[in-house]
């Protein structure tokens, strides 16, 4: 919240006089209010491998993150030249691999990734889009720096959080809405559906069938995916609700079988089609993955998306980005580490408690080794873990995140966070003003994930 | 709509209902339970027809080898292994719910998850002869306020007329076992004994469905128990009797085929039945038998469940 300098910086200034109006017990009354609303609502998700809770609350801080319009449209230029120089990569490499003829990225790390799908090898996907939908983790370390953390192509989360937090803070302080001109970000459901239908197979001749995949109720991101079909008026399907018949995707409805053009699914590859990915999945259609190549279904995002957000590419982003934009990147990298190299591997063995190490395919913080609060046996674990298989880890060095103030048992006190706006990407780049605040509540902690008791905060993008 | 939708819309109704229902047929069984006997003890036997009604009794004797209030009042309140427990009722209609989230109005989602919420509150153990009324009355309330929110915010579509399906098929199939499990003391031979009891089973018949007070106002006169079976059966008023239980299915089989354009054997079924309810006479009821009368009804409405999930692909 604060700048350089002493002091709050612009676009915090009318919710810190607020802030500083407001007493402790109402605002932890505030809180227990926001809470039984999120509860009641069922804005729950799932934690997996854990028992006494079937649903938990992501903690939700009542304390908004503000950025102003200017900060947002340098994000907004950086977003999209970095959605579109990641389409471009995908369709690339699933084509002429001209990025890997020109010597700009190592074969193998493309070639040889697990999240590289090669029955995508000359599929031809709408508008040529592979990510339509992607979820940039943005962190920000000082006034003018920002940095992207992970760009999550594959079925990001955590949008109808956006919305919904947005929904809480209105109904609880709508006179601070009053005061501050914050960018609504409701019609996201719109823009999704538009998108959607943007990249509808062609040809078709009438309004495209949309419907959202899910994996179930027990799937931790089962509130979003219910919330989303809801909110654009579409069926919320699973697996057996899907058949193929005659060379078209079928939905069984009340009326018989109905034709479906577009599948927004929220389930991985791996389970979208066991005739083609794992067989023993029951999650999705089998026939799917053939009648996309054939062009009778779009399918978002694409099957083979990961590989554009693989944590070994990431170093290459940009390169990846002047490559095929000829620009230079708006939005920074964090210098990255591919311990699949010698001269970075001996670099991170002998740097481990400045680092943070991650694993290539982890995700939601999971697997990941905080160099600067590990204790010594944690690093030494590790230790033995990367050097057996290098090649499945990368290093970073550990931010400076920024904070910004979180009500707290103790009061309201500085907590770091990041930032994951949400952007769509079909006959044009949509971006939400606004986005996914997490949060880290433990003092000093910079995992802000929910798995690892990470809370969200509304994310407000200021008018001029 | 997805033919899963359907089916769990109709299921999440007829689930809320039987709750509901159940919550009735406790209340009942208690009061006479804790009549005393002619000579010591009380009607404890009273529980094996409320069990008998609720379709519990095969499972409760598989798990208890006597009747007592207490085990009766936990296996149809609190027991996860009666799939019709108050409690095994609101978990599934929750969880119907929540797998059918994007059909339901935010009013009628959190009417369903704040029951479940509320019911987890309450503990077996404090179940104490001023507690149980209590509990009874709030589950009582809770249906009434999921079947408030569907019928003040829910578009008259297809989710409508399914969740009225669910409704009124259980509410018949209630109505009806109650009638299946006491026809005996609604029978002439029984009558010519007309004592205390009968007064009170009769009397009970009627508040197993909420009608001990309608009935005064419709007969104006005394308990008579072929007046009490017509109540139940062919009255078109007394909102639980078969009769208007059928009214409302078929208004909800018209609409679904006014929508979709097509009828199928469900309609042609339900419009049966709902002719022999109209035309129904309650002595030619009793002279043919009034227990081969329901049992057929049963049957009848069991059909009728089948066609309408075959017909809307309930299980495609």
């Amino acid at each position: 919240m604060n700048g350089a300098g002493d002091g709050v910086r612009m676009p915090y200034q009318a919710v810190a006089e607020w802030l500083g109006t407001q007493k402790l017990d109402d605002l932890k009354q505030k809180l227990v209010e926001a809470e039984t609303l999120f509860r009641r609502t069922g804005i729950t998700f799932a934690v997996y491998g854990s028992q006494d809770a079937v649903e938990r609350l992501i903690p939700f801080d009542i304390i908004p993150r503000i950025l102003s319009a200017q900060e947002w449209r340098r994000l907004t230029g950086g977003i999209e030249q970095r959605v579109r120089a990641l389409n471009a990569f995908m369709y690339d490499i699933y084509h002429r691999q001209e990025i890997i003829k020109a010597g700009r990225i190592p074969e193998e790390l493309v070639i040889g990734n697990s999240a590289f799908v090669p029955e995508m090898i000359g599929a031809e996907p709408p508008l040529g889009i592979y990510s339509h939908i992607i979820g940039i983790d943005i962190v920000r370390t000082s006034e003018n720096d920002f940095f992207v953390l992970e760009d999550n192509t594959r079925t990001p989360s955590g949008v109808s959080y956006m919305i919904e937090n947005r929904e809480t803070m209105m109904h609880m302080f709508p006179d601070l809405f009053a005061k501050n001109r914050v960018a609504p970000v409701e019609n996201y459901p719109d823009h999704l559906l538009k998108t959607l239908e943007s990249v509808a197979p062609r040809n078709l001749g009438r309004e495209p069938t949309i419907a959202l995949l899910t994996p179930g109720q027990y799937n931790s991101a089962y509130f979003e995916h219910s919330f989303l079909a809801d909110q654009m008026g579409v069926e919320l399907v699973e697996g057996h609700d899907l058949t193929i018949v005659d060379g078209t995707l079928k939905m069984k409805t009340t009326q018989g079988l109905r034709q479906v053009d577009v599948l927004y699914r929220r389930i991985d590859d791996d389970f979208l089609d066991p005739l083609v990915f794992r067989p023993d999945s029951v999650l999705g259609v089998p026939g799917l993955f053939d009648l996309y190549r054939a062009g009778r279904v779009t399918v978002v995002n694409a099957p083979g998306a990961g590989i554009a957000d693989d944590k070994a590419i990431y170093s290459y982003i940009p390169e990846i980005i002047k490559f095929y934009t000829g620009q230079t990147p708006i939005l920074q990298n964090v210098p990255t580490y591919n311990c699949r190299n010698k001269a970075d591997l001996a670099y991170v063995l002998a740097n481990l408690a400045k680092l943070v190490v991650k694993e290539v395919h982890g995700s939601g913080g999971y697997g990941m080794l905080i160099g600067p609060t590990a204790s010594k046996e944690e690093i030494a674990s590790f230790r033995t873990k990367l050097e057996a298989q290098p090649d499945n880890y990368i290093a970073q060095p550990t931010l400076a995140l920024s904070t910004c103030p979180t009500l707290v048992e103790a009061g309201v006190a500085p907590r770091h966070l990041d930032l994951r706006p949400f952007v769509l990407y079909g006959d044009r780049v949509r971006l939400a003003p606004g986005g996914l605040t997490r949060v880290a509540l433990k003092p000093g902690s910079l995992v802000v994930n929910s798995s690892q008791g990470g809370g969200t905060k509304d994310t407000w993008v200021l008018q001029d | 709509m997805l033919g899963r939708t359907a089916n769990d819309l109709y299921w999440l109704a007829r689930y809320v209902e039987r709750a509901e229902n159940m919550a009735r047929l406790i209340e009942v069984g208690y009061r006479i339970a804790l009549l005393p006997r002619d000579g010591a003890g009380y009607h404890d036997e009273e529980w094996r027809s409320t069990l008998a009604s609720a379709g519990c009794a095969q499972g409760y004797f598989a798990k208890h080898e006597a009747l007592t209030t207490r085990d009766v009042i936990n296996y149809l309140l609190f027991d996860c292994n009666n799939s019709s427990s108050v409690k095994s009722c609101l978990s599934a209609a929750r969880r119907n719910g929540r797998a059918q989230r994007t059909s339901l109005t935010r009013d009628m989602w959190e009417s369903l998850n704040s029951a479940w919420i509320e019911f987890g509150n309450i503990k077996p153990i404090g179940m104490t002869a001023s507690e149980l009324p209590r509990v009874l009355d709030w589950v009582r309330s809770r249906s009434a306020l999921y079947r408030g929110a569907l019928l003040n915010t829910i578009l008259r579509n297809d989710t409508f007329f399914f969740s009225q399906l669910g409704t009124f098929l259980e509410r018949a199939d209630n109505t009806a076992r109650i009638l299946d499990v006491k026809y005996y003391v609604l029978l002439p031979e029984i009558t010519m004994v007309g004592g205390g009891v009968d007064n009170v089973q009769w009397g009970a018949i009627l508040r197993s469905v909420s009608a001990h007070r309608s009935y005064r106002w419709v007969y104006k006169e005394n308990y008579k128990p072929w007046r009490i079976a017509e109540y139940l059966i062919l009255n078109q008023a007394m909102p639980r009797s078969l009769r208007s239980s059928y009214d409302e299915i078929v208004v909800a089989l018209d609409q679904l085929a006014a929508l979709y354009g097509e009828r199928f054997a469900c309609h042609a079924t339900a419009r049966a039945t709902q002719e022999i309810l109209a035309k129904g006479d309650i002595d030619r009821i009793f002279q043919s038998g009034l227990h081969e009368f329901i049992e057929d009804f049963i049957s009848r409405n069991n059909r009728l469940g089948s066609e309408i999930a075959e017909s809307y692909h309930f299980n495609a």
